[in-house]
């Protein structure tokens, strides 16, 4: 099943003379497997596209589908819900509550969503592991660095059911190789099935995307399809320009 | 760069015959630079003559076994120490194809630059793609894609950066062509 699907959908802030679209009839589907990449100058509605897709604001227009719900047809505290047990967030920083520690941190959907204290601490211990950071479980976030950090943001996105990745320039932060780790784990957990959508200004970290779509002052103006050209492995095609 | 100067940096691991060079040099370059065979044994001759390798026996099969001499050494080291010349690369045709974009009737540079970053973004991606897949030791052909990457994303912001130049140019936004 499609896991978020927007649909002709537009969000326009104030009304008559001075009113300002931010997004314009767009329409977006991921599936599951899919890491979907969103790109554009500043202003192009990339925030705006997030926001929608995680149910953070509403659109003026148009549908947002997350996991096959219509989120229009929901009342307030239903959205908050279901974002809470489908989608995950990991944003360029501030994704961690200081005084918890990082398992703290990855059960706290869990038990918001009112599963128990140890059932929430084993099924964080659990996703940790499955990330290969359970060594950093009982470490408070001051105390992990920078992609340490971003990575325990990522596993904490996909405890329980949550198969949705919304991620906005999570790696913003962070240096080069720091950065492709944390893409490289985006990359993995959607070969296992999940899907995500990452918004970026940066190509290179676009192109772990199978798809990038590109805005501009809120409308969908194209898209790159990753569709495999050479065989894995094989011999690549030449980075320079005949 | 030259033939010349891969070949002999590989010499400089071990002896080796015209065939092995080729294999060992694809394997490093990653195919990011295809050289055939009659290249690998006329350069090789070329070096011999040179006085930068000398023919070493062969290896028991027939196989002519090639090895640095000091002069190639020298070579190697000389060309290690030198940093690459910008200068030396072909001109871009993608720079050139932009600023006549700008004076000929009827071609949307915004869409020229929107289908070339597409397309940057696609070869982008089979980088991408090919860099998760290799093996964490492949190192010689992790840093080859790396570099391809790091100048097809500096393609990329050259173009964002084209965009917003036009985007930010009143004459351009007249429609008035230079």
């Amino acid at each position: 099943m499609t896991l978020l699907s927007l649909q002709n959908v537009s969000r326009v802030h104030g009304h008559g003379a001075t009113a300002v679209t931010a997004l314009d009839a767009v329409t977006l589907s991921v599936e599951p497997g899919e890491l979907v990449a969103v790109m554009g100058p500043s202003g192009s509605g990339k925030s705006t596209l997030l926001n929608l897709a995680g149910g953070l604001d509403a659109p003026t227009s148009g549908t947002v589908s997350v996991d096959g719900v219509n989120l229009g047809e929901l009342s307030t505290r239903a959205v908050a819900a279901l974002r809470r047990r489908s989608i995950g967030y990991v944003f360029q920083d501030l994704n961690l509550l200081p005084a918890l520690t990082a398992a703290e941190n990855v059960s706290l959907p869990r038990e918001l969503d009112g599963v128990g204290l140890r059932a929430a601490k084993a099924e964080a211990l659990a996703t940790l592991e499955r990330f290969g950071l359970a060594d950093v479980a009982d470490r408070f976030p001051d105390d992990l660095s920078g992609g340490q950090q971003q990575r325990v943001a990522i596993a904490r996105a996909f405890i329980g059911a949550r198969r949705l990745l919304l991620a906005d320039e999570p790696t913003g932060a962070l240096d080069t190789t720091t950065g492709e780790s944390v893409l490289r784990l985006m990359r993995e957990q959607c070969e296992g099935g999940a899907a995500a959508v990452l918004v970026t200004h940066e190509s290179r970290h676009a192109a772990w995307a199978d798809r990038v779509v590109f805005l501009r002052d809120g409308r969908v103006v194209d898209e790159a399809v990753n569709e495999p050209r050479t065989p894995n492995g094989d011999a690549m095609v030449s980075g320079g320009r005949p | 760069m030259s033939v010349k100067l891969g070949l002999l940096a590989l010499l400089d691991e071990q002896p080796m015959y015209g065939y092995q060079l080729h294999t060992t040099f694809k394997e490093r370059t990653g195919g990011t630079w295809p050289l055939n065979i009659g290249q690998i044994y006329t350069t090789l001759s070329r070096l011999e003559r040179d006085g930068l390798v000398d023919a070493a026996g062969d290896d028991g099969d027939g196989h002519q076994i090639y090895a640095l001499t000091d002069a190639g050494r020298v070579e190697l080291q000389r060309w290690f120490a030198t940093p690459v010349a910008r200068a030396d690369r072909p001109r871009d045709e993608l720079a050139i194809k932009l600023s006549l974009a700008l004076s000929v009737a009827g071609v949307d540079v915004r869409e020229v630059v929107q289908a070339q970053r597409t397309a940057t973004l696609r070869d982008l991606q089979d980088l991408t793609r090919q860099k998760f897949h290799a093996g964490e030791d492949d190192l010689a052909w992790l840093l080859a894609l790396d570099s391809l990457i790091f100048q097809a994303e500096a393609e990329v912001r050259w173009l964002d950066s084209c965009e917003e130049r036009l985007l930010n140019n009143q004459a351009f936004k007249n429609g008035v062509r230079r």
